[in-house]
């Protein structure tokens, strides 16, 4: 397999913002709505372009949801856009009963989610949306990791029926995927080949990932990584096939280490096939402000800290 | 078409028999402002509305409604069993195990009518906004109908609505409030009063018209009137004016009754008051 590079840095926002662009030319059907954050989403191109599908709702997420799901009852397919907090327990019981529950085709958009929003701090970097959003019944839950992936998950999401969540962030970050690598809802994306110990890790976590990879291949390590873009509906097989040929797991992401994709895994591990597992996430805390590289190292997702995760849950082999 | 009075309102004598044999019958539900709402339920779906019980969820080419205080589910579920969705000896599922009658409305169970989960106050207002919209861009030229509550309206949500519909001209809408000053634990006025509701419309950038919720004549009148108010660039508010358990004596002008269900000596004496008409499901 190829190592990854890269050779552009982009905001995964943006991959969103061309992605939905893309997808109103494509299908129009499709809606999109805004909770006065357009540009912070990148959905500039598509509200200058299609104005009559644009729908402008202010700061009322709340009343955003609802829209929403009643412009599915009609053939619409909506995406929201604001902030991933905004997107999530702010509309909580918006998103349960009017569009979970209900089982409306809304794709719930989330921008500036995790430690890398940055300087605005624990209010608005929420670290507990994957858990709340995967604990709906039906929703799927998507996290890309770089610019392309974002914009090949936001196109698929048209062609996908039913509730899902979509979450992304604000720093610019390595382009590693090539524009037509394969996306596929749910398909897990082997990125390297290993036999040592498997990592499994998600949105911008997947290129600190290939930084650690490229670490622990100098100390000997053979490291398998797999991108786990869809953390809901998990891809359970691929997930039992790593694990069971490598016989230990990392799982890194940039939520709490309570609900995220390391609960998700583990949940697979301890019923199917028990081994092994140290999770790279933030550990039961609020964030802070600060640059984003700053922060992923203070609270422990650095490229390094995901090496002394591997070396651990070698010894526990 | 003028209204066929006598027989709407044995229709509605008979909804109310069936919202009190569907909540004797499992022992909970909301009887109270069921039975304020019943005039306002025939008047929609056997006269003002036009829609097609064989249901369809788009809902394309024909008038829609939603129903944001869906805990008055008993009254919907009657109405829409005696306009032909289903069955209405389905009515005797209400609230029992693998009915498609739940509690509170949902369309997760498959029963044709119901568009939108609602019990959770305060969210159908929305939903009703955004389907009046789709309508808007499918050029659709129905209209999109709202029940609300008037305890309801102390939800946040309600007003962000109530602002984004005047903003964008939402004139498609209908929305009513079933003003009946009651709420779980008293009066609305002494649990977090409204004031003036009419007045907070208005200033919202609503057309509000108020009526008498429980004379069918004035209800019909007051929905038709509505139909003129609309499309002419706001949305359409009807404060009705409503008695909760309206039509049972001893259930009258009380909050105590909004979720409590008859004994069997209470149902008796109900029973007694509501006149089968167009036959018990």
């Amino acid at each position: 397999m190829t190592k990854f590079t890269f050779t552009e840095k982009k905001d995964t926002r943006s991959g969103f913002g061309a992605g939905l662009h893309e997808l109103g030319r494509k299908n129009s059907n499709v809606v999109a709505l805004c909770a006065d954050l357009t540009g912070s989403l990148k959905m500039d191109a598509f509200k200058k372009e299609f104005p009559e599908r644009f729908f402008q709702v202010g700061i009322a997420e709340a009343n955003m949801m609802g829209l929403a799901a009643g412009l599915t009852i009609g053939g619409k397919i909506p995406f929201t856009g604001t902030f991933a907090n905004f997107s999530t327990g702010r509309v909580y019981d918006q998103i349960r009963q009017s569009i979970a529950y209900s089982g409306k085709n809304v794709k719930i958009c989330a921008s500036h989610a995790g430690l890398t929003l940055g300087e605005d701090g624990a209010t608005h970097q929420i670290l507990e949306d994957i858990g709340m959003m995967k604990m709906l019944p039906h929703m799927t839950v998507i996290v890309p990791a770089d610019y392309n992936q974002t914009k090949a998950a936001t196109i698929a999401l048209g062609d996908h029926h039913g509730p899902a969540y979509l979450r992304f962030g604000r720093p610019t970050w390595p382009i590693f995927n090539a524009p037509d690598r394969p996306f596929a809802i749910g398909k897990a994306d082997k990125l390297i080949d290993g036999k040592d110990v498997t990592i499994f890790a998600c949105g911008h976590m997947v290129w600190q990932a290939v930084e650690a990879e490229a670490k622990l291949a100098e100390k000997g390590i053979s490291v398998e990584l797999i991108n786990i873009h869809t953390i809901k509906p998990l891809d359970v097989e691929a997930v039992l096939a790593s694990a069971q040929k490598t016989k230990c797991v990392v799982t890194c992401e940039e939520h709490q280490i309570n609900g995220g994709l390391g609960d998700s895994i583990a949940q697979v591990l301890g019923r199917f096939f028990p081994a092994p597992i140290e999770m790279v996430a933030v550990n039961d805390s609020f964030g802070e402000s600060g640059k984003p590289t700053d922060l992923l190292k203070k609270y422990g997702l650095s490229p390094d800290n995901i090496v002394t995760a591997v070396e651990k849950v070698l010894k526990r082999k | 078409m003028k209204p066929d009075l006598i027989q709407l309102k044995k229709l509605a004598s008979q909804i109310r028999r069936d919202i009190v044999r569907m909540v004797h019958a499992c022992q909970s539900g909301h009887p109270g402002g069921s039975l304020g709402c019943t005039e306002f339920f025939v008047a929609l779906y056997f006269h003002i509305m036009k829609h097609n019980p064989k249901f369809n969820m788009d809902g394309q080419g024909e008038d829609l409604f939603f129903l944001s205080n869906g805990h008055i589910s008993p009254v919907w579920y009657s109405t829409l069993a005696r306009a032909g969705y289903f069955e209405p000896k389905e009515l005797s599922t209400f609230r029992f195990m693998n009915s498609r009658l739940q509690g509170h409305p949902a369309t997760h169970e498959g029963l044709p009518g119901i568009r939108i989960a609602s019990g959770s106050l305060g969210q159908g207002l929305s939903v009703a906004i955004g389907a009046a919209q789709a309508k808007r861009l499918n050029k659709d030229n129905h209209f999109v109908y709202a029940l609300m509550g008037d305890g309801e309206q102390q939800e946040g949500q309600i007003w962000e609505a109530a602002m984004y519909a005047a903003h964008n001209k939402i004139d498609n809408l209908i929305a009513t409030i079933d003003y009946n000053g009651q709420q779980i634990d008293g009066a609305v006025k002494d649990i977090l009063d409204l004031k003036n509701l009419k007045a907070k419309w208005e200033s919202f950038g609503w057309e509000v018209q108020e009526f008498n919720g429980n004379n069918l004549e004035e209800v019909i009148a007051g929905l038709e009137k509505a139909q003129t108010l609309a499309r002419k660039g706001k949305p359409v508010l009807n404060l009705m004016k409503t008695e909760m358990g309206f039509g049972v004596d001893f259930m009258m002008g009380s909050h105590k009754w909004h979720g409590v269900a008859p004994n069997d000596e209470e149902f008796a004496k109900a029973m007694a008051q509501l006149e089968e008409t167009v036959g018990d499901y």
